[in-house]
């Protein structure tokens, strides 16, 4: 400790500012992905305001609801396991992301639900039901089905990473010294929450 | 030491908690309004609360507050890209 120079040769570079600059440039490519979703929504929600307003009140808001509920609590929670990984509570760091991972397996289960009744009732793309119903129903439930559908896809990858960080934390290869990986995970995970904030409204409460 | 320079700002657990009320209070207020004030009201209710949930998340959940100036200014451009794209689809719709 006493005699080290400044930059031994053996002290592995760990560039965190770039680490996490790295993970915010991919956030951006996937806020312009969703973007594009949402610029296409816009442009038929313009185009076929009323047909979106009657689709919109087929949904279940319940639980459209329910999932923002559960997406805003996870969010902290992963949030509150970065604060105890810095303060060196392990413990606490891994209660909290297997509470993050139950959460998110939590909001596929309510998608698996809430879908299972769209499908039951006939609301699928180019079921015979939705054929029948005018051109704007049948693009609203073709948005709904992709975007969510998406973002679906996101909770999935973001459980996987929390997957890996909970194994990681639990083999200390996450330590309070080095912890960008949690972080980055963390900063996945509420970008997952962020767009669900923007579905919310366009969909659930576009009645 | 290094760490310490380089990995910010530890957020205490209480202003997530805090956080996480708010953006529940606001679901609430949205909720609301658009199940019980059709019209105008619930539009705007959606336009002002919405983007604000997604700020408080971005700014304290996401750390967003404690970062370099730089980084805010990136992600101010990436939203100001979308929404001017936003913008020029609107434009163009309403002049059709």
């Amino acid at each position: 400790m006493s005699t080290v120079a400044p930059a031994a040769p053996h002290a592995v570079h760990k560039d965190y500012e770039g680490a996490k600059l790295g993970m915010w440039l991919f956030l951006f490519t996937e806020i312009l992905l969703f973007g594009g979703l949402f610029i296409l929504y816009s442009a038929y929600w313009a185009k076929y305001t009323i047909d979106f307003h009657n689709s919109g009140k087929m949904l279940n808001v319940f639980i459209g609801v329910m999932n923002t509920f559960i997406l805003l609590t996870s969010s902290m929670t992963v949030a509150i396991s970065i604060s105890a990984m810095q303060k060196g509570n392990r413990k606490l760091t891994m209660m909290c992301l297997a509470i993050t991972i139950l959460f998110g397996l939590a909001f596929l289960v309510n998608k698996y639900i809430e879908w299972s009744g769209e499908i039951g009732e006939g609301r699928y793309p180019n079921s015979a039901h939705l054929l029948k119903r005018p051109y704007g129903e049948q693009l609203f439930f073709g948005l709904y089905y992709s975007m969510t559908g998406l973002h679906g896809l996101h909770v999935i990858v973001g459980i996987t990473v929390l997957s890996f960080m909970l194994y990681f934390v639990a083999r200390n290869k996450i330590t309070s010294a080095e912890y960008t990986k949690l972080e980055n995970a963390g900063l996945y995970w509420h970008l997952v929450d962020v767009i669900w904030i923007f579905l919310l409204p366009l969909f659930y409460l576009s009645a | 030491m290094e760490h310490a320079e380089t990995h910010g700002h530890i957020i205490p657990y209480q202003t997530f908690a805090f956080v996480w009320l708010i953006l529940v209070a606001l679901t609430a207020i949205l909720v609301f309004t658009a199940r019980v004030y059709h019209e105008a009201l619930s539009v705007y209710a959606m336009l002002v609360i919405t983007p604000l949930k997604a700020g408080l998340v971005f700014y304290y959940f996401m750390h967003l507050k404690y970062e370099k100036p730089f980084l805010k200014f990136l992600v101010l451009i990436t939203l100001a890209l979308l929404i001017l794209f936003i913008g020029f689809i609107f434009l163009d719709l309403s002049y059709r």
